[in-house]
């Protein structure tokens, strides 16, 4: 059985209208490779060219940032819930 | 797209720049997709501005702020469809620093102008959507009802 993952509203275009999705695998990495495996689309939204999560993408497992807890390598349980939240920023940028 | 919004959540809105100016203020649009594809605000849900350098043209987000607003939106069934911020004595048009720092398409960005303390009476609320391609924001129809 896998793992839930909460998609943000953009992206449930890509993954057909389900606000929750299910993935496996033993860490955050294969669970997010498996995610992105059964919706293509999502890949090019969460990655950069370089594979890596793109700058505005957070990712919690539970309630913590996967930075701080080992990033793809964090290992995960079934019960565990992933969720993805955009950093959010910006601003006026008259005087700059 | 448009945005569909109460008159009585524009006004908290502009209420919110105008309590923090000449600070930005910043805040979640929750809600609903309607069927032809509308983004409904439901509630407009203040969040701290978390930037300390720069706070008078400058906003972001506190993460885990962030994260307990979309679980506590979630179990009242609502959607976080969009985000607004302040431009304090600056025109409500996104900057090339809104720009590079857009989450995905398929967000509304509300931005309220708020000139001299006071929420700018011609033009002081415009909402953008991020262009497919990620160049440039595209500007959306803001429908207030009663």
């Amino acid at each position: 059985m896998g793992m839930r993952i909460h998609i943000p509203l953009p992206l449930r275009v890509f993954t057909g209208q389900h606000a929750t999705v299910e993935a496996e695998g033993r860490d955050v990495g294969e669970v997010l490779e498996d995610l992105m495996r059964t919706h293509p689309q999502l890949r090019s939204q969460l990655l950069n060219a370089e594979g890596k999560l793109r700058s505005f993408v957070n990712v919690y497992l539970n309630d913590e940032d996967i930075r701080y807890t080992g990033s793809g390598t964090t290992p995960v349980q079934s019960s565990d819930t992933l969720s993805i939240v955009p950093a959010i920023a910006g601003g006026n940028c008259g005087r700059c | 797209m448009a945005l569909e919004m109460a008159k009585a959540e524009m006004e908290r809105v502009q209420r919110h720049g105008e309590e923090t100016y000449p600070l930005e203020c910043c805040g979640l649009l929750l809600g609903h997709m309607d069927g032809g594809g509308r983004r409904v605000v439901v509630e407009a849900a203040r969040m701290r501005n978390a930037n300390t350098e720069s706070p008078q043209n400058r906003f972001v987000f506190d993460p885990h702020e962030h994260l307990e607003k979309q679980k506590s939106a979630r179990a009242r069934g609502l959607e976080i469809i969009g985000f607004y911020h302040s431009h304090p004595d600056h025109p409500a048009r996104p900057s090339q620093f809104d720009l590079e720092h857009a989450a995905w398409p398929g967000y509304s960005y509300l931005i309220v102008s708020i000139e001299r303390g006071r929420a700018a009476a011609q033009a002081g609320a415009n909402s953008f959507e991020l262009a497919e391609d990620r160049s440039r924001f595209l500007e959306e129809a803001v429908v207030l009802t009663d």
